[in-house]
């Protein structure tokens, strides 16, 4: 039997849930609960429909998890570009598939297809105050250490890159450090690198193909919000990273990942953590 | 029980119409009642920035009150500037997006409580001012600076350099009689390193004289680049304290809003005590102040967010098409005279207007200001309600529960103040008092007295 702990869905539905309450709470974000709503419902209904389709059990956990994300993350005036962005993000994980896996983040491939279809919805990157970004480290944080089994090397090495080739820019131009911190302690790229593309469906299963993807993503954002100057240059990046996962993959196959499953570790980050318990489950479903 | 249940869906959705017929244009203008100070911000400049897909347009007012000769300006751009793409415009046009946008007061009159509830509003606004960022100096040549180009445009001569090295770039500006704050080389390296060019301009004193004006128009300058930003950096370096900043953008999607600082709403809707109205000004400094520093300083602010086609209620009237073209707004017909009106109609522009207010120095404003233009398309503005209580005679019960309800909406009113621009709340009781708002509570009549009326009452 799982533990109720082992899946580290539950987890990130409670943390996403806190930050969601804590940033509606601090007037941080300006969130319709109707929308809220529509977005819940469209996602699960969403799921239910595609598990039907391929006839398997639909579990709303996953639904519920980009449901939390687009809200936190995507804005708009009126409930259709979410309930749009909601139906993508969950009709994209069984259209768009590829080596057995979903091809795209699901809330980041709803996201990118909404800001650049649409002039109806936009993100919101510079709104998140210092409470709350503290907050979503916190959050990050915490499901790096309840979950270090799982594959949370990603945002490690997705920020670590990040955080070089801002300081490294700063140090070029000779700007004061407080701009690449700036930039740093932005909320939505805290939730970006814990919550989104470190979702262990989308990432490469081996290790060297993850951290070669989580550093590719950080230097494609870095260029294409330094370079292209555009303000959503990190989901953007995702979404195109996430194109060319499979040459990773090819690169460095491993076994696909199930929820609660451990997962491999590139080296470096063998040593500061521990190899872990057995798989939860004997055999992976697919 | 089914006949509850249908009671309640009807209760239900009537509660929904409601919220629908309200949620919809309660549109009525008031009248302008009075003008604030319009200089309220010292060290305050004016920008309007026109913004579609790529191309930019920046309007740039200029309120220097020194020698004209001694007058310089150093401002970052992203391209070499042909001369057709700088211009000299009016003053009024800036004054008049500002007047447009400014926050506004409400006046309300609590009608006889035994009548039916009447409104009137009328309205009056503060309008802030402006200081451009200066660099003096006069000219001379090279140091591996290229003078890429050289104008001279309305009352303005006009330099665009652009350089290999900052050290070349200030010591050039410093032989040629530029005064560089300390940092300077820094930052310009920094901008020169990202392939910027300089603009730089200086009073040609003939020329300005042939205008006949006593001040220096707004300079604005047009051109294509994907970066939709403003430099604000050189301006921290030689400012003492902090600086005042209002952007205007014009775009056609939506709201603009900065990605890389917060872009907070100045609180609004908030009733006030009447004594505020010859105090206006004071109030709106004094609330953006605190405003400033509840969010640790770090925070630009949004005033204004509206279509121009309209306004409700309006602080002025929305800006002509002559006007939006005039600062750059190029999808317009223009030439159509006439004041557009104030309520919504056939949309004739697909304009719309924010404006952003920033209270920023080198500390907490460390980078320029990144913005970004979103589908928002919500309306919002900086309003503050004045509520006169009824003064008549009334006799009724409701008037009686109405008098008895204004001590705590009073000290509501007060309260709010108190909270908004961190005033003492005695001080402001004391005001209120004097302007007629007593705390005290009105006498009641004896239970007795209510039961069985009095000799005017019927018994």
């Amino acid at each position: 039997m799982k533990g109720f702990f082992d899946d580290p869905r539950l987890y990130q539905i409670l943390t996403l849930s806190g930050l969601l309450a804590f940033g509606w709470a601090a007037r941080a974000f300006n969130i319709n609960p109707v929308h809220f709503g529509a977005v819940i419902l469209t996602a699960c209904v969403a799921q239910a429909l595609g598990s039907f389709m391929i006839a398997t059990k639909p579990d709303l956990k996953s639904p519920l998890i980009t449901a939390l994300s687009l809200t936190l993350l995507l804005r708009a005036d009126s409930a259709w570009p979410l309930m749009a962005a909601a139906a993508i993000a969950i009709g994209s994980k069984f259209m768009l598939r590829l080596n057995g896996k979903h091809i795209f983040n699901p809330a980041n491939i709803g996201i990118v297809a909404m800001v650049v279809m649409t002039d109806a919805a936009w993100t919101t990157p510079g709104q998140w105050g210092t409470a709350i970004w503290f907050a979503a480290l916190l959050a990050g944080a915490g499901l790096f250490v309840t979950y270090r089994a799982a594959r949370f090397d990603v945002p490690l090495i997705f920020l670590g890159s990040y955080a070089i080739l801002l300081f490294g820019r700063a140090i070029w131009l000779g700007d004061p450090l407080a701009i690449p911190m700036l930039r740093l302690e932005n909320g939505a790229l805290i939730l970006f690198a814990f919550f989104m593309i470190s979702d262990p469906k989308t990432t490469p299963d081996g290790a060297a193909a993850r951290a070669a993807f989580a550093g590719g993503a950080a230097l494609l954002a870095y260029f294409l919000t330094f370079h292209f100057y555009l303000a959503d240059g990190l989901f953007y990046a995702l979404a195109i990273i996430s194109m060319i996962r499979p040459l990773f993959e090819w690169f460095n196959p491993a076994q696909h990942y199930q929820w609660g499953d451990p997962v491999t570790r590139p080296k470096i980050l063998r040593r500061f953590m521990p190899p872990v318990k057995t798989p939860a489950h004997a055999a992976p479903a697919e | 029980m089914n006949r509850s249940l249908k009671k309640t869906l009807f209760a239900a959705a009537s509660a929904i119409a409601a919220i629908t017929v309200t949620g919809g244009a309660v549109a009525f203008c008031g009248f302008y009642v009075a003008k604030a100070d319009t200089k309220l911000f010292n060290k305050a400049s004016k920008v309007a920035i026109m913004r579609d897909e790529d191309r930019t347009v920046i309007t740039m007012a200029n309120d220097f009150q020194g020698d004209l000769a001694e007058f310089a300006m150093v401002i970052p751009v992203p391209v070499v500037l042909e001369e057709e793409q700088i211009h000299v415009t009016e003053n009024a046009i800036l004054d008049h997006l500002d007047a447009y946008t400014s926050p506004r007061l409400v006046e309300y009159f609590d009608e006889d409580p035994c009548v039916m509830y009447e409104r009137r509003e009328m309205m009056a606004m503060a309008a802030p001012a402006m200081d451009e960022v200066t660099v003096t100096g006069s000219k001379k040549d090279s140091l591996g600076v290229t003078i890429e180009a050289q104008y001279t445009v309305g009352e303005y001569d006009i330099l665009i350099l652009s350089a290999e090295q900052s050290d070349g770039l200030s010591t050039w500006l410093k032989q040629n009689g530029y005064k560089l704050p300390d940092g300077a080389e820094e930052t310009l390296g920094s901008y020169i390193k990202q392939g910027t060019k300089f603009f730089v301009a200086k009073v040609n004193l003939e020329e300005q004289a042939q205008t006949n004006l006593k001040y220096l128009r707004p300079l604005q300058i047009a051109f294509e680049s994907p970066k939709f930003m403003l430099p604000i950096r050189l301006g921290t370096l030689n400012a003492d304290g902090k600086q005042e900043l209002f952007v205007f953008t014009l775009t056609r999607k939506g709201r603009v809003e900065t990605t890389n600082y917060r872009t907070v709403k100045l609180p609004s809707n908030m009733d006030v005590p009447v004594y505020i109205k010859s105090q206006f000004g004071d109030f709106y400094k004094s609330m953006f102040e605190q405003q400033v520093v509840k969010e640790n300083e770090r925070a630009v602010f949004l005033e204004y967010a509206w279509d121009m086609n309209w306004c409700d209620p309006c602080a002025a009237d929305p800006l002509s098409q002559n006007e939006l073209r005039e600062l750059g707004v190029y999808w317009t017909g223009g030439d159509q005279p006439g004041i557009l009106p104030r309520r919504p109609t056939p949309p004739a522009q697909d304009v719309f207007v924010t404006r952003l207010h920033v209270s920023y120095d080198a500390a907490h404003f460390p980078e320029d200001l990144m913005f970004k233009e979103t589908g928002d398309r919500s309306n919002f503005q900086g309003r503050y309600v004045l509520r006169h209580p009824y003064k008549g005679d009334a006799k009724c019960d409701a008037a009686e529960n109405y008098r008895a309800e204004l001590p705590k909406r009073f000290e509501k009113e007060a309260q709010a103040l108190a909270n908004l621009t961190g005033w003492d709340i005695d001080d402001i009781r004391e005001k209120m008092n004097d302007a007629g708002q007593s705390f005290e509570e009105p006498k009641k009549d004896s239970w007795w007295k209510r039961l069985w009326g009095t000799d005017d009452k019927e018994g």
